[in-house]
């Protein structure tokens, strides 16, 4: 079992529950980007941290989540969740 | 033209102003079982080529019925953007590449247009069955987490009116009509009404339906209507003494209909006008004042259109394929126009019966009925059954002067719609 998400990751994870915008280079410069630069919308992220949260068994919070404006405050919020689940398995 | 009462000239300079001549149809995408594109699909509809085969788009061994007008040759990934893949149904990314075709044939470039300047109007029946399906197969199965987020409008009536308004960013007045097989109508009468009365530039208007799923399929059953023969040269005879029903299938028409002086102003090649409409609805079953009411509808918009019904050069039937529904239509058209005194015809019997998207393909038809002069056939049918006095067009198509076509629908409940399409000019 992974214990964190990377960029690749989420990337990965991005194209298969939201699709890929023609015109966004998702291989590039994207951790700071925000997801409104990426063609992504809240729907898109909603539907990217549900597939997360069965893939990993993670509870990620829902506000801290809506927050995220970037990939890496994302992957900040998810990757609390994974030290969370690990606290708590410990 | 005079400014209207408590406004200034300036005031309505900038307002949308009603108009009362009829819109017109500047652009036509076509999706259709017997051809996809427009010129593909009236190319094989004037050859007499079907669609209509055994269902391969999902196992359909088990039910009654066994055939579909399924559309083959249509590979989404060329059509659909990638971020719209996962949140669309397959009708969605048909009526996409429908609605695409029909705008670059109308050669308008929407960017240009003035904000809420234009809108989409679609019928629907079914919206997105497929991936309603999957959804509910995965809430049941594994849980709400499960859950496509996208099932919030994917499955939805309205999905095609929106994707389609977001993709072309047409903000104006939009909406979808959900009226069965008379939606195809019903819906371009809409835009026509926001067209004429509120002064709005272009609708992108009309029909494109899929369900052929395991849960749609199970929907057309339980409809009872669904011919049970398994040749797909003997399922679906309107009008015919072996009629067993319809098929159905998939697919329809998108059209551009757009302000008359608008479209003339930019020089638009127009295929025909919308020139009159109108819809009535059916009283319940066992009523004593029962009966269809296609022929009022046919009346009221031929009244509509400021014609009568000798000016009638073509009709397209809505060719339930149901013996009493057939006599029905045929009696109601030969009492309109007289004994076999119209060319009558059902090139649907090439694609099945489309719910939404049918009377929209038949209204596409009509319109290059009337630019190429020719009426498409009636498959499969040698003539109508002894005692229907309809002039139906079967085999080949008939070269015939057009000007001015009728095209009817009934959809599932009680709705008829009928609409009045003239030559340009």
């Amino acid at each position: 079992m992974p214990t964190e998400l990377t960029l690749d990751d989420l990337t990965t994870l991005l194209r298969e529950c939201a699709g890929e915008d023609e015109t966004v280079n998702l291989d590039g410069d994207v951790l700071d980007k925000t997801f409104t630069e990426l063609n992504y919308d809240s729907l898109a992220v909603l539907q990217t941290t549900g597939k997360i949260e069965r893939e990993y068994g993670l509870t990620i919070d829902e506000d801290a989540v809506n927050d995220a404006q970037t990939p890496r405050q994302y992957l900040a919020v998810v990757n609390a969740a994974f030290s969370d689940d690990r606290a708590a398995s410990a | 033209m005079t400014a209207r009462a408590g406004r200034t000239a300036a005031d309505t300079a900038s307002q949308p102003q009603p108009t009362t001549t009829p819109p017109v149809v500047t652009g036509i995408g076509v999706a259709a079982p017997n051809g996809f594109g427009r010129e593909e699909w009236w190319r094989a509809t004037l050859a007499g080529e079907s669609g209509i085969r055994a269902i391969s788009r999902f196992e359909a061994d088990q039910y009654p019925a066994r055939l579909a007008g399924e559309i083959r040759d249509f590979d989404p990934t060329g059509h659909t953007p990638g971020r719209l893949m996962p949140q669309t149904d397959h009708v969605t990314r048909l009526a996409l590449a429908v609605a695409d075709e029909a705008l670059a044939d109308a050669d308008v470039d929407t960017s240009a247009l003035p904000d809420y300047a234009a809108g989409v109007v679609t019928a629907s029946s079914a919206g997105g069955f497929e991936f309603g399906q999957r959804e509910l197969q995965a809430l049941w199965s594994k849980g709400g987490k499960y859950v496509s987020a996208y099932q919030s409008f994917a499955w939805f009536y309205a999905v095609n009116t929106g994707q389609i308004s977001i993709r072309h960013g047409l903000r104006g007045p939009s909406g979808v009509l959900v009226t069965e097989q008379a939606g195809g109508l019903d819906a371009v009468a809409q835009a026509r009404r926001q067209v004429v009365r509120k002064g709005i530039r272009l609708v992108v208007t009309g029909g494109v339906e899929s369900a052929l799923c395991p849960w749609g399929w199970a929907a057309q059953l339980a409809d009872g209507r669904l011919s049970t023969v398994d040749d797909p040269g003997r399922a679906y005879l309107p009008f015919s003494a072996d009629a067993s029903g319809h098929v159905a299938g998939e697919g329809g028409a998108l059209l551009v209909v757009e302000d008359a002086a608008a479209a003339r102003e930019r020089g638009a090649d127009t295929y025909g006008t919308i020139a009159g409409y109108a819809a009535t609805f059916d009283p319940a079953p066992g009523r004593e004042d029962g009966g269809s009411r296609l022929r009022d509808a046919a009346e009221l918009a031929l009244s509509d259109a400021g014609l009568s019904a000798a000016d009638v050069d073509v009709v397209f039937a809505d060719a339930a394929g149901g013996i009493a529904a057939d006599r029905s239509e045929a009696r109601t058209l030969a009492a309109l126009f007289g004994p076999n005194a119209v060319p009558v015809t059902a090139p649907k019997t090439m694609t099945g019966r489309l719910s939404a998207g049918a009377a929209s393909l038949d209204l596409a038809a009509a319109l290059l009925s009337l630019r190429d002069q020719v009426i498409p056939p009636t498959v499969n049918v040698d003539g109508p059954a002894p005692g229907l006095a309809i002039d139906l067009v079967t085999g080949k198509p008939r070269p015939a002067t057009l000007r001015t076509a009728l095209v009817l629908a009934r959809g599932r409940g009680g709705f008829n719609a009928a609409m009045v399409v003239r030559v340009p000019g």
